[in-house]
């Protein structure tokens, strides 16, 4: 039928060629000439598949074959008409599924039964859930889905399994597309959006462990169940801002049974490009969070082992930084990435020193405390599908006040530090394997040498990568 | 006298909020070709900034802090679609805090939704390399593919900005034009190529082939996506003594270093194709991009029948 009316179209044409100028007459020949690439692109198609199909006399090598095999996708058809209606798939809107599969070999020349990170009045639980795991084992793994709510939310639920059988929700929030003026709302769990490292899930992280100033002053990496406000500027430059409420019943603080919210954190991100190959971003968050009884265990002026708690206000601060080079801004064969971060925390509050009567019996007091911490980090891309790099990692435990108990409270000294090296191997976007280097000296006076070697996978829907 | 002084500072302040949105229609384009494309079509009318340059491999861009600042204040979004911005586009639609360019809105223009696609895979998984599900994503090398992806704009650019149609109408109408005689005149340049056996980089220049009738006999990447290593190159190679090609062709984007390792021992040369607006220094605009284009292969072809 159509064949029928470009043909009858093209003996028309040329007889009324005189009247060039009437719009009708112009529409019918953009139609044509439309219709006439359409059935050529379509010919041109089915002899390609013709050629592919029939297997030429010329060419029956078996050293063509291969090539053939290889390419499943060179057979070129042209797409089904897209209809909206056509499709009765009952799966089309179910949301897309991404898994990470990670592993992990360590190899750890102290014992990590022992490790305590001391002086950050970490929860003993927390503090041990830090310690490198020796021989194999099977690192989180990571279940997702995300999809599109509506026309005006969409929703995302992050499920962590670890090597002991349980599943903990690392995030589950839903989140607004259709707020104006750069405004984004959004609601549930999630990692919050202090610092840089801090929203990133942990298979995106270019190390084996997450910075020891993020271990000792966010227990890893903070989530929170809550509200997110972040306001995108109408600039050219990058700025944002953000603002957080919730629970606030992850570390630093404490679960809570009240009113209102115990956790609250604002940030601001400021970022661009310098020419068309740099990149950057740098930020500054704090977070407030009032902890109440939160319990640690520490060591009185003679050794013995007592627990204590503290309620009051605990707040960090940080700056981040993150700067991106790649030829032409073109991060296929090489790129390089500078990033660091410092985080400064402080402490006020009650001190309800050994609870449990081990030492010299329990007693009330006020602790003041200013801590900090921070890491830098570079990842060289050094061939396409390999990367290194190298971090350096302290804390200071900085300045401790116990007031009347300082003289049975063992005051926190030192510096702990580690040093990394990483070498990564990327076959693909989706594979990545990876042997770390680690001299860690985060327990005073003692030099543990670590080694691991870890795979992580991911498998369906194809993450976006955030910067 | 305060409060008109309030009044006045405030209408300032409002009226540079507003300007740029006044001033144009805000285009994000994904990558140069339809940067370009949306230039011939709304000229004055809109402002386009364009978020990758042809040295950049389209699957792999990051949504940087500048795109994110882009997309914030775009009124219409200009990709390819068919997954190629699948690593970057839905960051930025989803941080921008931007409605208009959300997927389905008509601030959100695919290009890939108003071509017939190239290599649509019937089964397809990841050991295949990156394969896009909805076929080849490089359509932009077909000029009669243009032709299409500009009515379609056209239209778009029309209903966003209705006050402005009859320029847009006209634009696209002189664009058109200009544009159906250039395809007509390249046919014609390049018919000495119809069966040109080649060699490519990576499945860039499908849509260059189905319409000029280039014949790609082998990739340097064994697989979309993934990079070549010695032995497979060492195959290619092997496979181009009973199947022998005439040149080997990458985009601008792609690392050379595969190609020139072949090309050097298979006594053939090779060439890059600039593949999109500014991928060459002459492929200025889309005209000048497949004059260019047409020009490299033909030279080409020269080049290996006087030898």
């Amino acid at each position: 039928m159509k064949v029928l009316s470009v043909m009858t179209a093209l003996v028309i044409a040329p007889a009324t060629a005189c009247a060039a100028d009437d719009p009708e007459l112009r529409a019918l020949r953009e139609q044509i000439t439309r219709l006439q690439e359409h059935y050529e692109q379509r010919i041109s198609a089915l002899e390609q598949r013709l050629m592919q199909a029939v297997p030429s006399p010329t060419r029956p090598s078996v050293a063509a074959q291969p090539m053939e095999e290889a390419q499943p996708a060179a057979s070129i058809q042209p797409a089904a008409p897209r209809s909206a209606h056509g499709n009765a798939n009952p799966n089309t809107f179910n949301p897309s599924v991404s898994l990470v599969l990670s592993g992990l070999y360590g190899n750890t020349s102290q014992d990590p039964a022992t490790y305590r990170l001391r002086g950050f009045h970490l929860p003993a639980d927390l503090s041990a859930g830090l310690a490198a795991s020796r021989g194999f084992s099977l690192a989180e793994s990571e279940l997702g889905f995300s999809a599109q709510v509506d026309h005006l939310f969409l929703g995302q639920l992050k499920l962590a399994l670890d090597a002991n059988h349980q599943a903990a929700t690392e995030e589950a929030f839903i989140q607004t597309t259709a707020l104006p003026k750069g405004l984004t709302l959004k609601a549930g769990r999630w990692y919050s959006g202090i610092g840089y490292l801090n929203e990133q899930h942990a298979h995106a992280w270019d190390f084996v462990d997450s910075p020891l100033a993020y271990q000792a002053f966010l227990g890893r990496q903070f989530k929170n169940d809550g509200v997110q406000l972040r306001w995108l500027a109408p600039t050219d430059t990058y700025l944002e801002l953000g603002a957080e409420l919730g629970r606030g019943n992850n570390f630093p603080g404490t679960d809570r049974n009240q009113n209102g919210s115990g956790a609250s954190a604002i940030f601001a991100h400021l970022g661009g490009d310098v020419g068309i190959s740099h990149s950057w971003r740098a930020g500054l968050s704090v977070l407030s969070t009032s902890p109440r009884d939160r319990q640690w265990s520490d060591f009185d002026t003679v050794g013995n082992e007592v627990v204590n708690r503290f309620s009051g206000k605990s707040r960090l601060l940080i700056a981040d930084g993150v700067w991106k080079w790649a030829p032409n801004g073109d991060a296929s064969s090489t790129s390089f990435k500078l990033q660091g971060e410092y985080l400064r925390r402080t402490e006020t509050g009650n001190l309800s020193f050994d609870t449990l009567g081990t030492s010299a019996g329990s007693s009330q007091s006020q602790l003041s405390a200013i801590q900090s911490g921070w890491y830098v980090q570079g990842i060289y891309q050094f061939a396409p599908e390999w990367h290194m790099g190298l971090r350096a990692d302290r804390l200071n435990t900085g300045s401790v006040d116990y007031d009347t108990l300082n003289a049975n409270l063992l005051r926190p000294q030192g510096s702990p530090t580690r040093q990394s090296l990483m070498v990564d191997f990327k076959p693909s976007e989706f594979s990545k394997l990876r042997l770390q280097l680690s001299r860690d000296r985060s327990q005073l006076g003692v030099t543990d040498h670590q080694v691991f070697l870890q795979y992580q996978m991911s498998l369906g829907a194809h993450g976006a990568h955030r910067f | 006298m305060l409060t008109s002084a309030f009044k006045t500072m405030t209408g300032l302040l409002l009226s540079a909020w507003a300007l740029p949105s006044m001033a144009a229609l805000q285009i994000l384009a994904c990558e140069p070709e339809w940067g370009a494309l949306a230039q011939e079509l709304g000229g004055e009318k809109v402002s386009v900034y364009v978020a990758t340059n042809a040295f950049q491999d389209p699957h792999r861009v990051q949504a940087k802090p500048s795109l994110l600042a882009k997309a914030r204040n775009a009124d219409l979004l200009v990709c390819t679609g068919a997954d190629l911005e699948i690593g970057w586009l839905p960051v930025l639609q989803q941080q921008a805090g931007n409605p208009n360019i959300q997927p389905g809105r008509p601030g959100s223009f695919e290009a890939a939704a108003f071509v017939s696609m190239l290599e649509v895979p019937a089964s397809i998984d990841r050991s295949m390399g990156d394969i896009h599900p909805g076929g080849n994503p490089h359509i932009q090398t077909d000029p009669r593919n243009i032709a299409r992806v500009a009515t379609a704009l056209a239209q778009r650019l029309a209903s966003l900005d209705p006050a402005n149609d009859g320029t847009y109408r006209a634009n696209h109408q002189k664009f058109a034009d200009r544009w159906r005689t250039a395809i007509a005149d390249w046919e014609k340049r390049a018919a000495p190529l119809k069966g040109l056996p080649v060699v490519v980089h990576h499945r860039s220049f499908a849509y260059l082939e189905n319409w000029l009738g280039i014949r790609a006999v082998a990739q340097i990447e064994p697989k979309p996506g993934v990079e070549p290593t010695t032995a497979h190159l060492s195959e290619v190679l092997a496979r181009l003594q009973s199947q022998p090609a005439k040149a080997v062709v990458r985009a601008a984007y792609n690392d050379g270093r595969g190609s020139d390792w072949l090309a050097e021992r298979a006594h053939i040369p090779a060439v890059v194709l600039p593949f999109t607006v500014g991928g060459t220094e002459r492929a200025k605009d889309l005209f000048s991009l497949f004059d260019d284009t047409i020009h490299t292969l033909l030279t080409v072809l020269q080049r290996v029948n006087a030898s």
